[in-house]
């Protein structure tokens, strides 16, 4: 049966990772195998390592998690020569604000991930893997399982793989409720068993990460575009995108959009095209706000920054960044308040207390907020909360400090009118 | 304290799956597999997982609180967590938490006298472009309204 997609394919996508999704049993091994599942593997078995993590880097291929690092140079510091075991990670902890792509590569295409993660431990010579599920996603945890368990009972995982000689285990794991455990380091806390908090860096877990060992950690879309890399060659998928932004990648649209969905576009596609014509612009012919471009950790932008291609670099010029793909459309009816006090309420949820700033600022900026949403703020709030937020900028262990901090400094900063006319409309009350 | 045939199985290749002496790792996932079975996470569950996974109890005591989804006391049988996060406030994860919690008379993270539901306003759940959207145990439901929770409520009440 073709699964239903969750929303309606555009017209206007390139289709590269999601090519098989919406196929007849897309999730099966057999579909995978019978539409070019597997061949990168082959080939990458007759590739030296060093050739694969050159191709990788040829790609221009980026994280897809959200800090955007290049992907075959965080493959190249892996020690692989290193006598201790090495480690593959998938991070598929996808809670970012925004952010509900992964799931679908998982749910759609499993087995195209299991190939990127077999390709990764070739080249780092690792033969163990851990797929890091959100606990919410208990029924991909059971998919994942259910297509490792396949792959396993048709010789594509385990020993001699193939009839290759190269053996390899991957299991799931599964996290139980925390946004921390995204973030790389907290991730291999937990998933050795502890609290989710992050370790200091360095040393970097490609040289101490799970168990003190070598471990590569990616994202689920980012390993599941190492297939395509592989077998179409880095400098195809490259092409695809613009300069050092290599491929396609999954785009979540949500909020005041006609069609919101996940749609795969090549890193550069227009910004306000995506919104308009792929996303059905506003609805009710309202004017744009705000967009959050990557996922709530981002800085904002005003509706007249949005004019502009949608790659890292171009994001980076204008302050914010592409992040995880999570694209948050605002239209002119937005209380930038309310916004502003909601994402601050998750992430002084969220913060693992670590580090004091973070969690004493994400604290007090929720407590403005919300009395400021509650009719009590003050004029002097609005440059007490940018001076709080600055305060949290690079003093924490983790991103997690400047992911909260972020948002809130634009959004004072681009928004401050917002805070004035809740201020204006209650002293006209008190009038 | 023993589970369920399936869930020991589960266990038994859990432990399998880290390195030798690395046992604790299998803490949260067994936790949370086992919460999902016993109903909560009781003392007699955290002495057990720490004997299963090699710890001291106080090594898996201390990660319950540090989890969202891990609880010490029993939540519904039916447990209704509405995301008001961002994608989801923006049209209407809001009101839909009000209106559940109205239509349960029950607050963040309480539980009906009758103990057949429980609700809690969660963050992000990974479905911002279905939104807004509701996790009733482990089930995804998109795209909901207010009047489409409601069914949802009334069919699993009346499937009881």
């Amino acid at each position: 049966m073709p699964k239903k997609l969750y929303n309606e394919p555009s017209p206007l996508e390139t289709r590269v990772l999601s090519a098989r999704f919406g196929l007849e049993n897309s999730e099966s091994l057999a579909t995978y195998v019978a539409n070019d599942g597997f061949k990168a593997f082959r080939k990458a078995r007759e590739m030296k390592p060093e050739q694969i993590i050159e191709e990788v880097k040829t790609s221009a291929l980026r994280g897809r998690g959200g800090a955007g690092f290049p992907t075959g140079l965080k493959w190249s510091f892996v020690p692989r020569s290193s006598p201790k075991p090495k480690y593959i990670v998938v991070n598929a902890d996808e809670s970012e604000p925004g952010t509900c792509k992964d799931r679908l590569l998982m749910e759609y295409d499993p087995h195209q991930m299991i190939e990127g993660i077999l390709i990764a431990g070739l080249a780092m010579d690792s033969h163990k893997g851990y797929i890091y599920i959100r606990g919410e996603y208990r029924y991909l945890i059971d998919h994942m399982d259910r297509a490792i368990a396949e792959a396993y009972a048709q010789g594509y995982l385990g020993k001699n793989i193939l009839g290759t000689g190269f053996d390899f285990d991957l299991y799931t794991h599964s996290g139980a409720g925390a946004y921390e455990c995204g973030e790389e380091t907290a991730l291999l806390d937990s998933l050795e068993g502890k609290r989710g908090i992050p370790r200091m860096k360095p040393p970097f877990p490609a040289v101490a990460g799970v168990w003190a060992c070598p471990t590569l950690l990616n994202n689920v879309e980012t390993f599941s575009a190492i297939p395509v890399i592989i077998r179409d060659g880095g400098a195809a998928f490259a092409a695809l995108g613009t300069p050092k932004n290599g491929g396609t990648r999954l785009l979540c649209i949500s909020g005041h959009v006609n069609k919101p969905g996940v749609y795969e576009v090549p890193l550069g596609y227009p910004m306000l095209k995506f919104i308009e014509e792929i996303a059905g612009g506003i609805p009710g012919g309202k004017k744009l706000k705000a967009v959050v471009p990557g996922g709530s950790s981002c800085p904002i932008l005003k509706a007249d920054e949005c004019d502009i291609p949608m790659d890292y670099d171009s994001l980076a010029k204008i302050g914010s960044m592409l992040g995880s793909g999570g694209m948050v459309v605002m239209d002119e009816t937005t209380d930038m308040v309310k916004v502003a006090l909601r994402i601050m309420r998750f992430y002084a949820h969220e913060s693992c207390g670590w580090c004091i700033p973070c969690r004493e600022g994400t604290t007090w900026l929720r407590k403005i907020l919300q009395r400021f949403d509650d009719g009590g703020g003050r004029h002097e709030d609005v440059a007490l909360l940018g001076e709080l937020s600055k305060n949290m900028l690079g003093r924490t262990f983790c991103a997690l400090g400047d992911a909260a901090a972020m948002p809130t400094i634009s959004i004072v900063d681009k928004f401050a009118d917002d805070f004035e006319k809740r201020l204006a409309a209650r002293e006209m009350v008190a009038v | 304290m023993t589970f369920s045939p399936k869930l020991e199985e589960k266990f038994a290749k859990m432990l399998q799956a880290y390195p030798e002496g690395r046992k604790r790792s299998a803490v949260v996932p067994m936790l949370i597999y086992a919460q999902d079975e016993v109903g909560a996470v009781t003392p007699e569950l955290i002495d057990e997982v720490a004997r299963r996974c090699e710890v001291p109890p106080l090594q898996v005591d201390e990660v319950v609180g540090y989890y969202s989804m891990l609880h010490r006391k029993p939540m519904g049988k039916y447990h209704v967590q509405v995301c008001t996060n961002i994608s989801c406030l923006l049209v209407g994860g809001m009101e839909l938490y009000e209106h559940a919690s109205k239509k349960l008379g029950i607050g963040h993270k309480q539980v009906t006298s009758d103990g057949q539901f429980s609700l809690e306003e969660v963050e992000c759940m990974g479905a911002c472009s279905w939104a807004p959207a509701v996790e009733i145990n482990y089930d995804f439901y998109h795209h909901i309204t207010p009047e489409k929770l409601d069914q949802l409520i009334d069919g699993l009440r009346k499937a009881h």
